[in-house]
């Protein structure tokens, strides 16, 4: 599965038959896809409203043919504590077709990757600050100067935490402004699309992808706000279902209502929400697929030239 | 060897939704409470040579974080170290 090396081009590529059988021989997966049953607790019903619930989404366009985004390989970061890095793997390989590879936190070299993706979840459970620990772990050095060779780095939720700790995004994620985690889905507005994590999306677009966090709460000096507003690097907002900004609609007292920024260079970006989660309309909504297949579509035309 | 105490708050401005938490927790015992703060204490024993500037930059660049939390520290002296925990052999 996906934190297996497999041998370059090969990797999750095989056709389902060969998977299969590879499961079932590794006894990786011993329960065949055609054999899940519903559990009890998951009556047809309760599905047939989680299928339901919320306006439809739009569909999303399709990815672009798998032969070209098959030749993109993305890294996800495995620290001690990540509980979305296999969300993030299935969706960047099964759902926008690129390679994976997942990366150690104690791996001081990333070797040959198109982005990074760091994933949600409790670094070193939260210990000291969120994402801080992380924030020190020997393969954000080995990000640092994947950054500042122009790669292209995505933080979720936790991963936004780390990178804001790590001094590659400004400002930080204190606790919610009720103490209390949130666990909701949001609806985000897409303030610009001529970004690498937002070009395959609409211009202000509003669009609905989760929140689960005790401390997404972004704070910033009033200089460091004002910079990031002239700078237009607020990638996304938390608004209501109109596109209007509101408290109400502010999950966590973000400032400026800010859900998701990109550093200076526009090549770093983080956000609280998760759009691994908002990838397939089984679990919702598909609008946070558009947000890897922004990444994929800059990527591509980057390797046209 | 010495031991050395390190509080960090956050900053005044930033909002401490922890300490608004716990405020509303005693008022709800009963108790008359203008303000809390809640904060991080860290007991470290340490070099004594460079201690001051040592605990200084482990503070800026690790302990706390600059941008919302302050801190304070105190040397607490050969004769209190801290107490051994569950961890120490």
């Amino acid at each position: 599965m996906s934190g297996r090396p497999a041998p370059a081009g090969a990797a999750g590529r095989q056709p389902h038959r060969a998977r299969a059988a590879s499961r079932a021989a590794g006894g990786e997966r011993t329960t065949p896809r055609s054999a899940v049953r519903l559990g009890p607790r998951l009556s047809s019903l309760s599905l047939e409203r989680l299928l339901r619930a919320g306006p439809r989404p739009e569909p999303a366009p399709l990815p672009p043919a798998r032969a070209e985004t098959g030749a993109l390989t993305f890294g996800i970061v495995v620290f001690p504590g990540s509980n979305c890095d296999r969300d993030c793997e299935y969706v960047l390989r099964e759902v926008t077709g690129v390679q994976t590879r997942m990366i150690w936190h104690r791996d001081p070299e990333l070797g040959a990757l198109d982005a990074v993706v760091l994933p949600g979840g409790f670094s070193y459970g939260d210990y000291l600050r969120a994402g801080a620990i992380a924030a020190v772990s020997p393969v954000l050095g080995a990000i640092r100067r994947f950054a500042e060779g122009g790669g292209l780095v995505l933080g979720i939720c936790n991963g936004f935490q780390v990178l804001c700790e790590a001094g590659l995004l400004p400002g930080a994620l204190i606790h919610n402004r009720d103490a209390r985690f949130h666990c909701a889905w949001t609806y985000l507005r897409v303030e610009r699309t001529d970004t690498p994590f937002t070009c395959a999306f609409a211009p202000g677009e509003v669009v609905r992808m989760p929140v689960a966090h005790g401390e997404g709460n972004y704070f910033a000096e009033p200089a460091t706000l004002a910079e990031l507003e002239r700078e237009r690097r607020v990638l996304w907002r938390y608004v209501d279902a109109r596109g209007e900004p509101s408290p109400q609609a502010n999950p966590n007292g973000s400032l400026h209502h800010i859900a998701g920024i990109c550093n200076a260079a526009g090549n770093v970006a983080g956000l609280m929400p998760h759009p691994e989660r908002a990838s397939e309309s089984l679990l919702g909504g598909t609008d946070g697929r558009r947000l890897f297949a922004s990444m994929v579509r800059w990527l591509l035309e980057r390797r046209r030239g | 060897m010495i031991a050395v105490r390190v509080i960090a708050f956050l900053k005044p401005g930033v909002l401490d939704a922890q300490g608004q938490a716990v405020q509303q927790g005693l008022e709800a015992l009963g108790y008359a409470v203008e303000r809390v703060r809640v904060g991080r204490a860290f007991e470290l024993v340490l070099p004594e040579q460079d201690w001051e500037e040592n605990v200084r930059r482990m503070c800026e660049r690790y302990l706390t974080n600059p941008l919302i939390e302050e801190y304070r520290y105190e040397r607490l002296g050969p004769a209190a170290p801290p107490a051994k925990g569950q961890d120490d052999p």
